[in-house]
């Protein structure tokens, strides 16, 4: 039987061309042996060495790093407590407007988050740097993290945290113990998610960083401008690596857990 | 040996573990529980029995404390617990969905409540073998709960709801999810247990033969009313209402209008047609209007006239075989419809009444109940 038409095939091809040829070139030009990008002139993984010697990506990478960490754990807990709240206060006067107020910043095109946060900070005269990034990013991030944890919590059975109060827990207790724990692959995935956005940012990061801040995509974006050299496709070669591994590592995990599921369960089965 | 019967509600001198006075509760405009009274003695196995929104859950919801009621009190051995809460109280719960924590092992699952007051190890340990023990899951203890099947599941739940040793156990259902031959099996092992461990159960239940296994005391709910509080035989054999009749069991409900008041009435029901002679519980006047109950079984049913105080002819209409007994419905004369049971003693082939058959049935006349209403 042949599984593909030739239709099928075609469309298949066409999408998958568009989809990654750009990043397939990319990763090809960051092995090259010349400085001209569009030149092949041989295999050579000089660009790497020289990417890590050069202090000025370095302390850009680093700057990323930690505004990804500190943002999204800053996300992570106030979207959770905002979910928490939102699900679980059943309907209160204004709930429709609260919730949609969460989900708003999904929508607010990233400029206009960047410039109210610039005036904000302008107008409190606070020094922008690492500080000021990890709050813009924080407020974006967070109704992601809502979004993911709300969903998760909608399909909780509320009778556990009924049980955990009635066996002597407190109602923090009860959150500690049971609700937490069970969401937490949610909690995880919506600190995944707010640490992609927070890394790949170059909008809001633009906007609100000074001069002793800058992050990767905004060191990469100005050195493009003067014309994009190896070194560049070095780096992003090495961002898509850690993307990569990271989803399939997060996949595979997904999916063993799944299947030890499976068994145990038909263990069970099997021993009624 | 004579063995005093267990029956606290009759002795003045018992003071109830659990008294609702007066509560009321209500959601919005919606009056769930209406001005409801209600004792509860230590010991027993209590059964809140009634059609779903009858108020019953939010009975149990209110002793455990995820309610407060609207007005009137809740005694737990004479304090109010009115606006304790739920962590604070001697209450536990056996959920209907188990509620079983999904992220820790049944020792562990068995093990919360304890490790929540006390910190000794040595206690906790001891303590969750011996519930381990007690509902058979000893093999099972490093499970987690996906691991085990519905009936294990079932026992850990009553396992951790029975660790912390409570004044009280309230069970929501507990048995919905098995199905009926596991039902049946742990219904006598709730009653095992709890006369093991001398808990007062409070059980919450839409199954009447479940209600009717397991309980001391049946409180039968209507619409956030109580309608009988009474022992299992008395509400079957004794119901104070057409209600009860009908909900607990299989019934044929008789209209009719009282002749020749006393102790032995007659109860015209039918153009031409011989009273229909009763015994009522209290005195009746002539002409009354009434409702004269009869359960199948207590109707029989023969192809010559019975010597019984109530003998009528009719014809059957049906035969719902079910095994061990047959239910004939028989229509007497002016249509009216009545269900006779009998156990077949004999095999089918040997059975001589059957579809279109004229019959008679019988019963005396202690057998029905007479309900005004």
């Amino acid at each position: 039987m042949r599984r593909f038409s030739w239709f099928n095939t075609v469309s298949l091809t066409l999408g998958f061309t568009f989809l990654y040829l750009p990043m397939v070139l990319l990763v090809f030009y960051s092995f090259n042996e010349s400085r001209l990008v569009t030149v092949w002139a041989g295999f050579s993984t000089k660009w790497y060495g020289e990417l890590l010697r050069d202090q000025a990506f370095l302390d850009a990478a680093w700057v990323t790093v930690k505004v990804a960490v500190f943002s999204s754990t800053l996300a992570t807990i106030l979207g959770t407590m905002a979910a928490y709240v939102l699900v679980r206060a059943g309907r209160f006067h204004g709930r429709t407007l609260f919730s949609g107020m969460i989900y708003a910043p999904l929508v607010m095109p990233e400029v206009i988050t960047g410039l109210a946060l610039l005036l904000l900070f302008i107008g409190i005269n606070l020094d922008r740097g690492v500080f000021t990034i990890v709050l813009a990013h924080t407020t974006f991030a967070m109704c992601y993290v809502s979004v993911v944890v709300s969903s998760r919590l909608t399909t909780f059975d509320r009778s556990l945290e009924e049980a955990a109060l009635d066996l002597g827990c407190s109602p923090f207790e009860a959150f500690r113990l049971v609700t937490l724990p069970i969401i937490a692959p949610a909690v995880i995935s919506g600190w995944l998610l707010a640490f992609t956005l927070s890394l790949d940012d170059l909008v809001i990061a633009s906007f609100t960083t000074g001069p002793s801040a800058t992050t990767l995509p905004i060191k990469i974006f100005s050195a493009v401008r003067l014309g994009v050299s190896p070194q560049i496709n070095a780096l992003s070669t090495i961002m898509i690596a850690i993307v990569t591994i990271g989803v399939i590592t997060a996949s595979i995990l997904t999916k063993r857990a799944a299947v030890a599921q499976k068994r145990d369960e038909q263990a069970a089965i099997r021993a009624e | 040996m004579a063995q005093t019967v267990f029956a606290p509600w009759t002795d003045p001198a018992q003071k109830p573990i659990i008294e609702f006075r007066n509560v009321t509760k209500t959601f919005g405009d919606f009056t769930a529980i209406h001005d409801l009274s209600l004792n509860i003695y230590e010991r027993e196995f209590f059964a809140l029995l009634g059609p779903s929104g009858c108020g019953k859950t939010t009975m149990m919801r209110m002793l455990a404390g995820f309610e407060t009621a609207t007005s009137g009190d809740i005694f737990l051995s004479g304090k109010d617990i009115g606006h304790v809460p739920p962590n604070q109280r001697p209450v536990n719960m056996m959920f209907q969905s188990y509620a079983l924590f999904p992220h820790l092992s049944v020792w562990d699952n068995i093990a919360f409540g304890l490790r929540r007051e006390s910190k000794d190890k040595n206690f906790i340990g001891d303590r969750v073998e011996e519930m381990l023990r007690l509902t058979r899951l000893t093999k099972f203890a490093r499970r987690k709960p996906h691991q085990i099947s519905g009936g294990q599941r079932q026992r850990v739940a009553l396992a951790r709801s029975l660790a912390k040793a409570p004044k009280l156990l309230l069970l929501d259902e507990p048995l919905g999810a098995l199905d009926r031959k596991l039902r049946e099996q742990t219904q006598f092992e709730l009653m095992d247990i709890q006369e093991k461990t001398g808990t007062t159960f409070v059980i919450v239940t839409h199954d009447q033969e479940e209600a009717m296994t397991v309980a001391s005391r049946i409180a039968v709910m209507d619409e956030g009313n109580l309608v009988q509080v009474a022992t299992p035989a008395e509400i079957y054999e004794a119901p104070n209402s057409v209600y009860v009749a009908d909900f607990i069991g299989d019934v044929n409900i008789i209209e009719g209008r009282a002749t020749q008041p006393g102790t032995k009435i007659g109860i015209a029901w039918a153009e031409g047609q011989p009273p229909i002679l009763a015994t009522p519980a209290k005195s009746v006047e002539a002409g009354q209007s009434l409702h004269f109950a009869i359960r199948p079984e207590k109707v029989t049913i023969d192809t010559e006239r019975p010597d019984r105080p109530n003998t009528f002819r009719g014809k059957v209409i049906d035969i719902a075989y079910l095994g061990n007994i047959s239910t004939y419905h028989v229509e007497l004369a002016g249509g009216q419809m009545i269900k006779a049971q009998m156990v077949n003693a004999r095999r089918l082939a040997n059975r001589h009444i059957t579809w279109e058959d004229e019959v008679w049935v019988g019963f005396t006349d202690t057998a029905g109940v007479v309900l005004e209403e």
